[in-house]
């Protein structure tokens, strides 16, 4: 009898990318189910041209190296590229800004570095990047949460579908009857103008911690992010690193001068924080690879969010701070490699 | 009945695998009837192979001598049984695929009369450390966890280092395999007592046994065992099954928290590791005279009818003992010798069982697992690992065959235990890469020793011109001086030689 030659280990794998994918797609539904509850249906819209941008990208940029497109779209990770982008995105945006965000993440940041595992930058921060860059007034047309008694003026399902698709509000509406500031821009602004942090918290659109309705979105995130934990898809470092390195700077400073320094639960709960934590930061193909590795490229991105947040221009920083950790990951990675057994200090070589 | 003792120092990584070990131990060790024919391999071990002191046609008894080492690293063969030479000649073994190495072919006459042997050994707490070491030589007797060093040979390494602990190694952490497992069950005093053997040997006081949590009646056999011994130097260590605890430096690291210099051996920090297998072979070999021509061995996955275990003779072909366990089923895809995470897969069944082979594992096909993607980086593949290397950035230096970040990577740490293949989302042969990898560095190391040797040559051959040109500049010099000095006598000599001539 003839055998077949096989190389060892002869089990088969546990694994699979498109389960790993899929479990973070998963994990993103309830909070996108919050979303849809608090701002209205625009989320839903942002997703499906982002992934339809997303997917037809990869395909067209898979074909074009030859590669085949049924075995690279079946990973699902342009999906979670165009989750983790509509997330980022305010629910009234025009479909070409999101397209533009979704092609340049897939294109240039995934594709052109050579698709999923080189790629250096994470391609759904790169794609809000160049959409902060190219169409920066769009990204603060938040809807104001539908929630409580904040006093703002609901658009119709249809009307945010027009506006999608078209750019323009209804004769009637204007902008500032629709959106509102995010939190964290009437925190900056409010600062800014000498208010005391008391003072700007007592606003409407803050909540019990961070902002009416995005703390609760913020929930489900956090809920979808231990259930990745649970599952093992992925580890505790990075969210943990990230936590510190935004909440120790904030704890510290709040202590120093609470009246100018919101404490830490507005900043975990204020702007994409836990997001970023659990699905941004956690991208592992541009993150750093040991544990310690990873602590450290988390605590990075924390600490750039909080002084972005704190002394930058822009009220939320997490995207620029993924992306300047994206570049130090090699260097990360060069100084934090783990101890290998039976290597002792002098023959290391490190 | 002395209780086994937990405390342990620390594993990095390891998989928790499903052990799939009752499927063959439900059986009781069944043995295999003397075959028509014994396919014995002169190397079935480390070394050189063994030089055969016997002819084609000659008649040999069951244990006598077939084949003497060879090298310090070399084993001798015995016969496993009665009959006549019929061939020394390649066959297919258990190497990688089944690939041929000389083998001695025994026809079997089925009396299985052992060759007879000079009075009752003496015991050997009589016999001086030395004379046993040289006596377990003569046994043949290899490591049997499967890297079948032989064993005589890290005794006289071993007494040449600090020696703190002997570690009987009884952890088995691969799948299906449980033959140490039923050994220590059913000759849980000869464990024992080879310990003892070994441990004179050495001249040691402590000596671990290490069995894994998962081999209750194991455990608890040994212990009867040791309490009714009652030698305080030998304990009971339970390990937890975590693949790979029973790799050698891993067991060391487990039992006595110190790690195992990269490159080194056990012996670098006191430890000196045997299999519970090769201590019941010794104990069989010094109290009954009885070399190591047998062996129990696991037969089972889901392509054998009745997964067992077996004493079987050294040589018995695979054939024969499928045979004996039912035969194959429908599902039978895959051989393979060894354990499914390191073993090797062969083409044929007529390899013959050998010292190393633990274990007979026929599977069906392994379900594909969809085509190799790329790597992700999601790092599950490094939190595995018991070396703590980072395989993914191996895989990354691998493919680019970037020998320097290779070596500071760690890749000749490597174990090649299969761990981080099982956990890669992306499906990507690590294992088999990072072998290659490996064999490409010995190719490296043998082109470069070749191109030193041939640079030693160019150079010595250049050095000697040198000095050949010098030593004829001088010679020719000296020559040119001499006949300077000589020239007129030598003249007037030549003249005069002349003038005689003309006289003629």
């Amino acid at each position: 009898m003839e055998f077949e030659r096989h190389e060892a280990p002869y089990l088969a794998p546990k694994a699979q990318v498109s389960t790993v994918m899929l479990h973070v797609l998963i994990a993103l539904f309830p909070a996108a189910i919050a979303h849809v509850w608090f701002f209205g249906p625009g989320f839903i819209f942002n997703l499906i041209i982002a992934s339809t941008f997303c997917v037809a990208g990869e395909a067209v940029m898979v074909k074009l190296r030859n590669h085949k497109p049924k075995q690279a779209l079946s990973d699902y990770s342009a999906l979670v590229t165009a989750a983790v982008l509509a997330f980022a995105l305010p629910s009234l945006t025009p479909w070409w800004v999101t397209a533009t965000g979704a092609l340049f993440g897939i294109v240039v940041a995934k594709h052109l570095y050579g698709g999923l595992g080189f790629n250096v930058f994470n391609p759904a921060m790169a794609g809000y990047v160049v959409i902060l860059v190219a169409f920066p007034m769009h990204l603060n047309l938040w809807v104001a949460p539908r929630m409580g008694d904040i006093d703002y003026q609901y658009l119709t399902i249809i009307e945010g579908l027009r506006y999608t698709l078209t750019g323009s509000l209804p004769d009637i509406l204007t902008f500032d009857a629709v959106t509102r500031a995010t939190p964290l821009d009437v925190m900056k602004s409010g600062l800014n103008n000498a208010r005391t942090v008391a003072e700007v918290r007592a606003l409407p659109i803050m909540g019990d911690i961070g902002g009416r309705g995005w703390e609760w979105i913020g929930n489900f995130i956090a809920l979808g992010g231990i259930w990745l934990l649970v599952k093992q898809v992925i580890r505790w470092h990075i969210p943990m690193g990230v936590g510190a390195g935004l909440l120790i700077p904030a704890g510290l400073m709040y202590l120093i001068e609470p009246g100018s320094n919101p404490g830490p639960g507005f900043h975990l709960f204020g702007g994409a924080t836990i997001l970023c934590a659990f699905f941004i930061a956690t991208d592992p193909v541009s993150a750093a690879t040991s544990p310690k590795g990873r602590f450290i490229y988390g605590a990075g991105i924390g600490f750039i969010i909080y002084v972005i947040r704190t002394w930058g221009a822009y009220a939320d920083g997490v995207a620029f701070a993924v992306l300047l950790m994206n570049m130090a990951v090699p260097g990360i990675d060069y100084i934090t490699q783990p101890h290998i057994v039976g290597h002792y200090d002098e023959e290391s070589g490190l | 009945m002395s209780a086994p003792t937990y405390d342990l120092g620390k594993l990095h990584g390891g998989l928790r695998l499903d052990g799939k070990k009752s499927q063959s131990t439900a059986e009781p060790i069944h043995t295999i009837p003397i075959p028509s024919q014994l396919i014995q391999p002169l190397a079935q071990h480390v070394g050189d192979p063994a030089h055969p002191i016997v002819g084609i046609g000659e008649r040999v008894l069951k244990g006598q001598l077939i084949a003497e080492q060879e090298g310090s690293l070399g084993a001798p063969v015995h016969a496993s049984s009665s009959g006549r030479i019929v061939a020394i000649e390649a066959w297919p073994i258990s190497r990688r695929f089944g690939d041929t190495a000389p083998c001695v072919v025994i026809e079997t006459d089925g009396e299985d009369r052992p060759i007879e042997r000079a009075e009752t050994p003496p015991p050997f707490d009589t016999l001086p450390p030395d004379f046993l070491a040289d006596k377990i030589l003569q046994g043949g007797i290899v490591g049997l966890g499967g890297a079948v060093f032989p064993t005589s040979q890290k005794l006289i390494q071993a007494n040449t280092c600090e020696l703190d602990y002997l570690i009987l190694n009884g952890v088995e952490c691969e799948p299906y395999i449980s033959c140490d497992d039923v050994l220590m069950r059913e000759r849980a005093h000869e464990v024992i007592s080879g310990a003892q053997v070994l441990l004179h040997a050495l001249s040691l006081e402590v000596c671990y046994i290490g069995v894994e949590s998962d081999k209750p009646e194991a455990l608890h056999n040994l212990a009867d065992a040791l309490g009714e011994a009652d030698d305080a130097r030998i304990i009971l260590k339970q390990v937890p099954t975590i693949y790979p605890s029973g790799g050698e430096d891993q067991l060391v690291q487990l039992v006595t928290n110190r790690e195992v210099p990269s490159g080194g051996l056990p012996t670098d920090i006191g430890c000196l590791v045997q299999n519970v297998g090769t201590a019941v072979a010794i104990y069989d070999w010094i109290h009954d005279n009885e070399p190591l021509i047998s062996r129990i061995t696991t037969i089972t996955g889901d392509g054998i009818a009745t997964p067992m275990n077996v004493k079987v003779r050294l040589g018995t072909t695979v054939a024969d003992v499928v045979n004996v366990a039912g035969g194959y089923t429908d599902k039978a895809r895959q051989l393979i010798i060894g354990g499914p995470m390191t073993g090797k897969s062969v083409t044929t069944d007529r390899v013959p069982v050998v010292k190393a082979t633990n274990c007979i594992l026929v599977l069906s096909e392994t379900p594909s697992p969809g085509p190799e993607l790329s790597c992700i980086r999601c790092g599950d593949c490094a939190a595995v690992c018991p070396v703590q290397l980072l395989p993914q950035q191996l895989f990354w230096y691998a493919c680019a065959d970037d020998e320097k970040h290779l070596r500071s990577y760690g890749l000749t740490d490597c174990i090649e235990c299969g761990c981080c293949d099982l956990v890669c989302p992306s499906h990507i042969p690590l294992t088999a890469d990072f072998r290659k990898a490996k064999g490409r560095f010995r190719e490296l190391a043998d082109e470069k020793a070749r191109a030193e040797r041939a640079r030693r040559r160019f150079e010595a051959r250049n050095e000697r011109k040198v000095l050949e040109e010098q030593h004829r500049l001088h010679e020719l010099a000296e020559q040119k001086e001499k006949a300077k000095l000589a020239g007129p006598a030598a003249i007037a000599e030549i003249l005069k030689r002349k003038r005689g001539r003309d006289k003629d």
